[in-house]
């Protein structure tokens, strides 16, 4: 067994999750577990919370060129705690991880780090703000601005991050349920980064801009047994509103859903399970399985029935993990663009 | 098959001597194969060879600020931990940043570091460790290695610092150069060679090449039964052909037999090896594991490759063996007797083809030996060698029987070596088998005690100094420098540098010249004065393996430096290591690389433990900076220890099977011999005088063939040490003379010749004297 996939299995919730693995995750071994009602103290809360056992600093970036060209970017850094708590140097129970991607309509580059914590190779600093692993970086003077990097094998990409509104606080005021049984987490985002700068491509620098969405989430049990994967949504109407929904896919066959509607002033409207629905439209085979990548995605108290397509229905992450996650078009009762992750897809 | 059911002994010794012949190859595989595979398990561990590597420009630390510096450059790379705990060397890993598969050889679980296990090792060596350490049982980890988180090695070996970053294979599109990062670190290329185990590989060669004889000798005792069960059966042959039977099926049928049977024989052969195997290797515990079907990596295993190869030979030599006795009964006149004394008529004719056969292998082993090149000629020279010298024995036995018997005054003496060389041709297969045994443990026991004494003179050559001390600074190494010369120690610096020399890697050494090189080392070759010009900086000194494969040798240029070339005043020789080394004085090294500091000191001193109090309470150095070089030693011996013990045991074995051959002939021919001996015993030799002259005739058998086989062993060490191990390895062992030990062999090789000899005596004193009356009576 591939070392870092054992690892994995033991450490990601999100693998016990897409393997149908259950067990882990489920009981929280002195881990802290999210409450209802948060106050959230910034900019401390931007920084790492040692003692839950995940978190995710999760940025994705719908781009266009001179030319009109769409691009998706992905940068996501993971802290994945074998312990709570933090420790010196190589004896720190935490553990990091990040994945970068960039998107274009006819290719789909995606590359992972790991590390592990209390050796400075990797770690989050709140004020001022920096996240890193290895040479990647997402790093400014404050969350609002923020300079961005990561690189693979055969891709780069330096960008520079401007945020054009508030922090919007997911579910109940940033406590997220996630399932019928009460697992949950602290989710807030910051959906208004406008982005600008260049990817290196096999073909060649491209300078590109577009809009950001950073997901900030942690918890120590986000995910019940009985769920077997998700399909998570963030979309950017063309008319400055936006709006996140996920569905989490049930073993019996129901759905878990939630979503959050967010003006465009960043005043949100939580909706509880069921208002949001999401139907698979049409699939694509990639990496030896069907992943649905067209979608019908319905929201009727705000009027949504919209068409979601995936500009590369190729994108799958063919990491440790492997999972998909792409840049989409919205179409039908409103139009714009965004962001897709689905996981589970065996 | 009637025959066979009549003749238990023979279908005993059929089967036994396969399987004893099978047993021994497919043990000796097993053996090599286990060896061979943890040894690959240490240079899989070590990631040797097959990552680029950065290591220091001198010394061998690292901080670990400067792996943290790299991977945030955009540098991916693994840190590295190194030290030895209580004599175990300790291999501290990061799980996470490390190449897939890296750390545990085979298929381990290094999740487990981060667990509550604290290290993973094998169960002899987690003897070895700490009590205090919690050990997880791995059997695919390398001996004497524990490997296990860099966290926990750092803390067992009480350092904060590393050894070496491995260079992950696929790197970030843009990096900057490393210079630019880390300038006092430096990029080792993947050496295309792993550095573990070429010294044992030899001794696995060796193994191999010794494997095949015990086979051999086997073999020989297949084909003395199968002859004379055919010789026995053809009475029944000729009965059957006379009532009608063709001769075509009468043959296919004892093929068909014979094929069965080798099976069976083969089949417990590789049973019995591996219950060989298992019983060499230590961990027999594991091992039934294996046998139980389970897959654990690391424990013996049933591999495809030796048990069919066991087979394969085993199944070809029989009927190779039997081969010859079948073309004899298609050939055979109707109304041929089968009388003993025909036979050994029969059998000088013989003596004439084996004999001119063992010239032709002679000549053809003179010419591999001249003209010979590359390991398939070495070990064709070997085969030809042996046979040729197999085959000559009873064609070199029989004049000399004659010539006793000829010298022989009483009757009883003259019958007895005539009697002795009436036996000879029934008993000459299991000499040659002998003859081979002997030999070969001669052969074995010259090659590994030549190598062991090498090996001990090499490390009193390399380790010469009492005391080695590791440092990390140029100012501590300045300091060390001073503070030891004025306690009045004599101290060693030693400059390294890796380097390419004749397209191939090589290191370049910088010695400071005094008499620790000029007393300890022993050139294979010199010029006068060497030792002067290498001080003088005008010649260089290199190791065995770069001249060799250089095709360099004394007066030759080398060169050091683009543009700078030295001539070769010596040649050392440096055995096991696979690289080229230059030795240069230490000013002309400080010429060339005046940025390398040494990091590394012999001390010699008659204070050893004065010195290592100054090193330690004075200079603040941590004992383990501090290497004791009886301590080094008996390491380094120690990992030789168990091929010898293995080796030992394989010997006692062969000397065993060659007993065995022995017993079966003669238990096969005591039966015939009872109308030979009832007229002696009518003409008044008590049975009990008898059986003590059939003792006394194998005994000298046996002191014959003893006699024969030193010079066949001799040989056979020769071509092992000096043309086998040249071929492989690019170095030549020494051969050195154990007289004591052949004397000691001898002894076995009469005692196994006895006690296989006591039995069939015993019996034939033991023969009702009616048995003896009734060949009177009614002769066969």
């Amino acid at each position: 067994m591939n070392v870092r996939i054992a690892l994995l299995l033991l450490l990601w919730p999100f693998a016990s999750f897409a393997q149908g693995f259950a067990g882990l995750g489920s009981d929280a071994e002195g881990f802290a577990i999210p409450q209802p009602d948060p106050e959230f103290d910034f900019p401390a809360d931007h920084g790492p919370h040692p003692d839950y056992r995940i978190e995710w600093w999760y940025l994705t970036a719908n781009l266009t060129d001179a030319n009109g060209t769409s691009y998706g970017l992905q940068w996501t850094l993971f802290r994945s705690a074998l312990a709570p708590g933090e420790d010196e140097g190589w004896q720190s129970p935490q553990v990091w991880f990040a994945h970068a991607a960039v998107t274009t309509p006819n290719a789909h580059f995606a590359t992972e780090r790991f590390a592990r914590g209390g050796t400075g190779v990797a770690g989050v600093v709140a004020e001022p703000f920096r996240a890193w692993i290895d040479e990647w970086a997402m790093e400014g003077p404050s969350i609002d601005k923020l300079a961005l990097r990561a690189q693979g094998p055969d891709f780069a990409y330096d960008m520079v991050l401007d945020a054009q509104g508030p922090l919007v606080f997911q579910g109940q005021g940033g406590y997220s349920v996630k399932s019928a049984e009460g697992q949950s987490s602290y989710y807030y985002s910051q959906p208004f980064y406008q982005i600008t700068g260049t990817l290196q491509l096999p073909t060649g620098p491209v300078e590109v801009t577009g809009h950001a969405w950073l997901d900030r989430e942690w918890s120590s049990q986000p995910l019940s047994e009985t769920q077997t994967g998700w399909d998570w949504f963030s979309l950017s109407f063309d008319n400055g509103e936006k709006m996140m929904g996920f569905q989490l896919r049930q073993r019996d066959g129901s759905q878990f859903t939630a979503s959050t509607w967010i003006a465009a002033d960043g005043t949100t409207t939580a909706y509880p399970d069921g208002a949001f629905t999401a139907e698979p439209l049409g699939v694509t085979s990639v990496a030896g399985r069907d992943v649905p990548t067209r979608w019908r995605v319905r929201l009727p108290d705000r009027g949504v029935d919209a068409h979601v397509a995936a500009l590369n229905g190729a994108a799958w992450m063919p990491l440790t993990i492997p999972y998909w996650e792409g840049p989409v078009s919205i179409s039908g009762s409103h139009s714009g663009v965004g962001y897709l992750e689905m996981t589970g897809y065996e | 098959m009637s025959h066979w059911r009549r003749n238990p002994l023979q279908l005993f010794a059929f089967l036994a001597g396969l399987a004893l012949a099978t047993a021994l190859w497919s043990g000796v595989q097993a053996i090599n194969a286990e060896a061979r595979a943890s040894y690959d398990a240490a240079a899989a561990t070590l990631g040797e060879g097959q990552y680029d590597q950065i290591v220091p420009v001198s010394g061998d630390r690292i901080a670990q600020a400067d792996f943290v510096t790299l991977r945030r450059a955009g540098w991916l790379v693994a840190p590295v931990i190194e030290g030895r705990l209580d004599g175990v060397r300790i291999l501290g890993f990061d799980p996470l940043s490390s190449p897939a598969g890296f750390g545990t050889g085979q298929g381990g679980d290094p999740t487990l570091l981060l667990g509550d296990v604290q290290v993973i090792a094998s169960e002899e060596t987690a003897a070895n460790l700490p009590p205090d350490i919690s050990v997880n049982i791995d059997t695919g980890i390398a001996p004497n290695l524990a490997v296990t988180d860099i966290g926990v090695a750092q803390r067992l070996l009480g350092r904060d610092d590393l050894n070496r970053l491995l260079v992950l294979p696929a790197q970030p599109l843009v990096r900057p150069d490393l210079a630019d990062v880390t300038p006092h670190l430096r990029l080792q290329p993947a050496s295309q060679t792993a550095d573990v185990g070429e010294l044992t590989d030899s001794f696995h060669l060796n193994l191999t090449a010794f494997g095949l004889l015990s086979f051999a000798v086997g073999l020989f005792i297949v084909y003395s039964t199968i002859g004379l069960a055919f010789e026995q059966r053809r009475g029944v042959v000729r009965t059957l052909r006379a009532l009608g039977v063709p001769l075509p099926q009468l043959i296919v049928l004892m093929v068909i037999e014979i094929l069965l049977l080798a099976l069976i024989g083969a089949g417990l052969g590789i049973i019995l090896g591996y219950v060989v195997a298992a019983a060499l290797l230590p961990d027999v515990a594991i091992t039934l594991r294996g046998l139980y079907g389970a897959e654990v990596s690391g424990s013996l295993q049933f591999r495809l490759s030796w048990w069919g190869s066991g087979l394969a030979i085993a199944v070809l030599g029989a009927l190779a063996a039997a081969a010859a006795r079948l073309w004899r009964i298609a050939r055979m006149p109707l109304l041929a007797s089968a009388r003993p004394r025909a036979w050994a008529m029969t059998s000088r004719g013989g003596h004439l083809v084996q004999g001119s056969c063992a010239l032709v292998l002679f000549a053809a082993a003179g010419f591999l030996a001249g003209f010979g090149q590359g390991l398939l000629a070495g070990f064709a020279l070997l085969g030809c060698f042996l046979i040729g010298a197999a085959l000559i024995l009873p064609v070199v036995i029989s004049p000399l029987l004659r010539l006793a018997q000829n010298g022989a005054r009483s009757p009883v003496a003259r019958w007895f070596w005539a009697d002795t060389r009436q036996q000879l041709p029934g008993l000459s297969l299991a000499l040659m088998a002998l003859l081979l045994a002997i030999s070969a443990n001669i052969g074995v026991a010259t090659m590994v005690s030549s190598f062991r004494l090498t090996f001990v003179s090499f490390l009193d050559q390399r380790l010469a100094p009492e005391l080695y001390v590791q440092t990390d600074g140029a100012a501590a190494a300045q300091e060390i420098e001073a503070r030891l010369t004025s306690a009045g120690a004599d101290v060693l610096p030693l400059l390294v540098v890796d380097m390419q020399v004749a397209n191939q890697p090589a290191r370049l050494f910088g010695v400071r010249v005094g008499p620790t090189y000029r007393n300890n080392w022993i050139f294979l070759d010199e010029r006068a004065e060497a030792w002067d010009a290498v001080a003088a900086g005008t010649a260089v000194v290199v190791n065995e393996q770069l001249a060799r494969r250089s095709g360099l040798w004394l007066d030759d240029q080398v060169e050091i430096t683009p543009g700078r070339s030295l001539p070769i005043a010596a040649i050392v020789a440096d055995y096991g290591n696979p690289k080229g080394q230059v030795i240069v004085g230490e000013s002309l090294f400080g010429m060339l690389y005046p940025d390398v500091q040494p990091r590394q000191f012999g001390i010699r001193t008659d204070d050893a433990a004065g010195v290592r109090e100054i090193l330690t309470d004075q200079l603040n150095l941590p004992e383990s900076a501090i290497t004791n070089q009886a301590a080094l030693k008996a390491f380094s011996l120690q990992v030789f220890e168990r091929t010898f013990t293995v080796t030992a045991a394989l010997n006692v074995l062969t000397l065993g099977v060659a007993g065995f051959a022995m017993l079966m002939s003669l238990l096969t021919l005591a039966d015939l011999r009872i109308p030979q001996l009832a007229p002696v015993w009518a003409l008044g030799l008590t049975r009990r005088s008898i059986g003590r002259l059939e003792l006394l005739r194998t005994v000298v058998f046996a002191a014959v063939v003893f006699v024969f086989a030193i010079p066949v062993g001799l040989g056979l060490a020769w071509v092992l040490l000096a043309i086998i191990n040249v071929e492989a390895f690019g170095w030549r062992l020494p051969m050195f003379l154990f007289p004591v030990d052949y004397g000691r062999l001898g002894i076995y090789a009469l005692l196994a010749a006895s006690a296989a000899a006591a039995w069939p005596a015993w019996r034939l004193m033991r023969t009702p004297p009616n048995a003896l009356l009734k060949v009177f009576a009614h002769e066969r």
